[in-house]
């Protein structure tokens, strides 16, 4: 049975947000995958969100147990994985339930009747079906009895069992949704092709489902109308989609390469982050070794034993697992050894919220360690750049001769988007510190004269021959030394040495507006989230909003203070309590830095953002 | 054509210019300087050889050697030392840890780094105190043991290193006195031999907080009767009259005298140190008399280096990715015009 409310005429819409959501075991986030690679083949801009809970395998049916994956597709520059849904697609009462909030008034839902029996019904703690007794009247329902549709699909496809055809309605769900937007179903079929390459049966089955959805949707005309979303006005190049983590990833890769340098990764699994550990383990062909540790310590103690002996070390986790590093990682700061820290941020303190996302690691990173431990902290703000930022983070660690914190956080680690995809040719060189040369007098702590960055004597280097370690260094000769004055030196060179490195990154550069009566700030992974709020507060007419967004947050680009005089309101925006304005305020005295924060484990949304931002200079 | 001549090394070349800074009469100067004429031995290049160390008395060693070297942090020396040997296989690893910094805040990496069998050695020394922190009982200290932080009797019972270890999976284990610099030499190029982790354990006394704690079973006069030398292949046999061995009576070990009851020494058990069931080496390793000493358990099997290696020469001789850029070019990707 199919009812719709209401007739609409056909129309080109700008940008679509789409979200499925079902049951663990319904294929949520390979259905939300196909429709995101479909649309980014297309042209479309393009950003997701997965949403999926922390147990593996939730009971069926439970409101907890629902996986949802979420996409925003455009013909227009896309920022964010959207906050209101026009479309929700929902596989069963705990996918409606839990999901219904998000969908715009008027706007769409699909659902698969089948799945609205009574005891899906009671699980979704619903005490009368939702599909029955109004309460959906403000949405236009497509009801499809797609579990149904589906077996009638496959009746004549041999060697299935009943699992395996129950299945695949996911994908007759996308064949309807691949109607609706004019997408093209090869991509997806070439897919099954490779997928099940020994089981020519799925291939077929899935491929009879896929075209029934579509079918279904076309030749009964009972959908209301296709949307057109015209391919998005994208920088000329090859693409791809890619996910945070892999960027992550893959920007070590690139370093590696382009460094000279094998890559060495001490890890242990922690959610968001083991996405990474998982990335890098299948690249022995490029000589990486990855090595899972017994626990987080001896993730990094590894990476530093690596880094020692030559290699480009790296070591990933989130929130609790950097707390657990944080004595390995002072040692490496005062052995002044080049290592990178990935922290992919999740829900704190504690455990906390691990599968969601927030930015409350940015003072762990910065201050996380016992004494004058000063590192480099930079930030990771999209899916795409967290490519660049791990390329940029390994150069910084190898040039500078020190640890190096990239944070990046759920929310872009697992969202995905359009990545321009960028050659190894093209980055700029890495000029690592290794030294061979055995002159007189040589010790390890000989320094670059404008960099301080130390000499790098890796063993094997006849000579060179050395000892380092936690004790305090004697500024000339690097032996053990308690010397008052010494200790002194040696920890006002440690943050000098940090410091220099505003010498070698960019300068913080404003969008929309140079000066004016707001500037908006922000750090790391709310890029998207601000730029798209700023934008449209823009196009409502307010043009002297400016917005600039930190990627170095120690040091803090040189023109930083220049920045904040040009405007005469300053907000800092922060998936946390205010520890970057913290951070500005040690900085920068005599700033009134406003705050817009955000502690639910959620990106922000434009609406939220633009209202605080009309408080401040309406 | 007979090979170029490696330069020969003396212990003079394995000594740093930093004074050491033990107490005098500690063992530790003895297991040092054996360590400084076990690598002449070993025709491995100084340059190619790491120290890695934790915290304890026993870690300021790598700053006596002029060799690599790593001082790092409590317990963790492990993990480092596995990052050196992974980063670069070629070197020769060697951690120096004590009996705190092993088996109580480093003890999640010692059973590990034991179980993976990387090419590793470390030599413990265990003088079943904390020294450095002044004299507080340690894991392997005794039940009633009086030391400053267990001033009525220790009521923490130990562990004995050896059956941790080959607990653990331990390939290599050996025991030795901290007062026999010849034999503490030879078992150190012997786990250096060995391919594999190697543990040996030195009985090291600790002159100021434990004094004597390993003295009547390592002094000289008693040794001979008191410690049962294993050697591999040979019979079980000790005494300083070389008239007492071990037999197996039942499941339990048994000191048994030659000559008496009409024991001969073709009745004792032979030293088998390669054998890969452990459970005789556990029983070696638990006994209190006579103490176990020399190499217990020299089991040879492949290490993680190996496996890895194989691996990813594997990988690499299948794969179709040759540079990185292969791969980002790889798959699904999508051209803007």
């Amino acid at each position: 049975m199919i009812t719709t409310k209401e007739t609409l005429q056909p129309e080109v819409i700008e940008a679509v947000v789409i979200r499925f959501v079902g049951d663990s075991g319904d294929g949520m986030q390979l259905t939300g995958t196909q429709f995101t690679d479909t649309s980014a083949m297309f042209g479309n801009d393009i950003a997701t969100f997965p949403n999926y809970p922390s147990e593996i395998r939730a009971p069926q049916g439970s409101l907890y147990g629902v996986s949802g994956f979420q996409v925003h597709i455009g013909s227009v520059e896309i920022s964010t994985p959207g906050d209101n849904l026009d479309l929700l697609v929902a596989m069963n009462p705990a996918g409606l339930k839990t999901n219904l909030y998000a969908l715009k008034p008027g706007h769409t839902i699909i659902v698969d009747t089948d799945a609205f029996s009574k005891k899906n019904l009671e699980k979704a703690q619903y005490t009368t079906n939702p599909l029955e007794d109004n309460s959906l009247e403000n949405y236009r329902v497509i009801q499809v009895d797609m579990t149904s549709l589906t077996k009638e699909a496959l009746k004549e496809v041999e060697g299935l069992d009943n699992k395996s055809i129950t299945r695949s309605k996911n994908m007759f769900a996308l064949g309807m949704v691949y109607w609706m937007y004019g997408r093209d179903r090869q991509y997806t079929i070439d897919f099954f092709n490779k997928k099940f390459k020994s089981k020519p049966n799925l291939i077929e089955a899935n491929t009879k489902v896929l075209n029934a959805g579509y079918y279904f949707a076309e030749t009964l005309e009972l959908i209301p109308n296709a949307y057109t979303i015209s391919p998005a006005k994208m920088n000329p190049g090859i693409y791809r989609v890619i996910m945070g983590n892999t960027a992550t990833a893959w920007g070590f890769l690139a370093a590696a390469e382009k460094s000279g340098l094998e890559l060495f990764l001490g890890s242990y699994p922690i959610t968001p982050a083991t996405d990474i550990l998982h990335e890098l383990v299948k690249h022995k062909h490029f000589g990486v070794k990855a090595f899972q540790a017994e626990d987080e310590i001896a993730g990094i103690a590894s990476a530093i034993g690596a880094s020692f002996a030559g290699d480009l070390a790296i070591t990933t986790t989130s929130g609790p697992g950097l707390a657990l590093k944080g004595e390995a990682l002072g040692l490496a700061m005062i052995m002044e050894l080049p290592l990178v820290v990935v922290n992919v941020q999740r829900g704190g303190p504690s455990t906390g919220l691990p599968t969601k996302t927030e930015q409350s690691d940015l003072l762990q990173a910065m201050y996380g360690r016992n004494g004058e431990s000063p590192v480099i902290v930079i930030a990771a703000s999209t899916p795409a750049d967290c490519f660049r930022f791990a390329f940029e983070a390994s150069k910084l660690a190898l040039e500078h001769m020190t640890p190096v914190i990239l944070l990046t956080d759920g929310y872009i680690a697992n969202g995905s988007a359009p990545w321009k995809i960028q050659s190894v040719d093209d980055l700029p060189e890495i000029k690592h510190r290794k030294t061979k040369e055995v002159i007189e007098n040589w010790h390890p702590y000989n320094r670059d004269e404008k960099t301080l960055a130390r000499d790098w004597a890796i063993p094997g280097t006849a000579g060179l021959e050395h000892r380092v370690g936690g004790l305090e260094k004697d500024s000339l000769t690097g032996n053990v030394s308690q010397a008052p004055e010494n200790h002194e030196i040696m920890t006002r060179t440690r943050a000098e040495k940090i410091e220099r490195v505003k010498n070698y990154i960019p300068e913080i550069k404003t969008e929309f507006a140079d000066s004016g009566d707001l500037l908006v700030i922000g750090w790391g992974g709310t890029y998207g989230s601000l730029h798209s709020a700023v934008k449209q507060i823009n196009g409502e007419g307010y043009t002297k909003i400016g917005f600039a967004h930190f990627n170095y947050i120690n040091p803090l680009p040189k023109n930083t203070e220049e920045l904040l005089k040009r405007f005469k309101k300053i907000i800092v925006c922060e998936l946390n309590d205010g520890q970057f304005a913290k951070i500005l305020r040690i900085n920068f005295e005599g700033f009134k830095f406003y705050q817009k924060n955000k502690i639910q484990g959620l990106p922000f949304g434009n609406n939220e953002l633009i209202a605080e931002f009309k408080k401040l200079v309406d | 054509m007979e090979a170029i001549t490696e330069q020969k090394y003396t212990f003079k070349d394995f000594t740093s210019d930093q004074e050491v800074r033990w107490c005098p009469g500690c063992d530790d100067y003895v297991i040092l300087r054996s360590m400084q004429k076990a690598l002449p031995e070993m025709g491995v290049k100084r340059e190619d050889v790491v120290f890695v160390s934790g915290i304890g008395c026993s870690s300021r060693f790598p700053y006596y050697m002029n060799t690599y070297g790593m001082h790092t942090i409590h317990g963790r020396a492990p993990g480092i030392a596995s990052g050196v040997k992974l980063a670069n296989p070629n070197l020769s690893v060697w951690i120096a840890t004590g009996d705190g910094d092993a088996m109580a805040i480093g003890g999640n990496h010692f059973i590990h780094v034991l179980r993976r069998n990387i090419d590793l050695n470390i030599i413990l020394f265990n003088n079943e105190i904390y020294g450095l922190t002044k004299g507080q009982f340690s894991p392997t200290s005794l039940v009633g043991q009086k030391t400053k932080s267990s001033p009525y009797g220790n009521t923490q019972p130990p562990f004995t290193p050896g059956e941790l270890a080959l607990g653990a999976g331990a390939r290599f284990f050996g025991r030795i006195g901290g007062n026999v610099p010849k034999d503490i030499t030879q078992i150190l190029i012997d786990a250096h031999k060995f391919k594999g982790t190697s543990l040996v354990e030195v009985l090291q006394n600790c002159v100021i907080f434990n004094d004597g704690c390993f003295s009547s079973i390592t002094n000289k006069d008693v040794k001979e009767d008191k410690q049962i030398f294993l050697e591999h292949g040979k019979p079980m046999i000790f005494g300083k009259e070389r008239d007492k061995g071990l037999v197996l009576n039942g499941l339990k070990l048994e000191v048994v005298t030659i000559g008496e009851n009409g024991i001969t020494q073709e009745d004792l058990l032979v030293h088998d140190a390669k054998e890969k069931d452990p459970t005789m080496h556990q029983m070696l390793v638990r006994l209190e008399y006579p103490v176990a000493t020399g190499i217990i358990r020299s089991f040879d099997d492949v290490t993680l280096e190996e496996r890895e290696d194989a691996l990813t020469k594997q990988v690499k001789a299948n794969s179709k990715f040759k540079k990185t850029d292969d791969l980002f070019f790889a798959g699904e990707t999508y051209e803007v015009k």
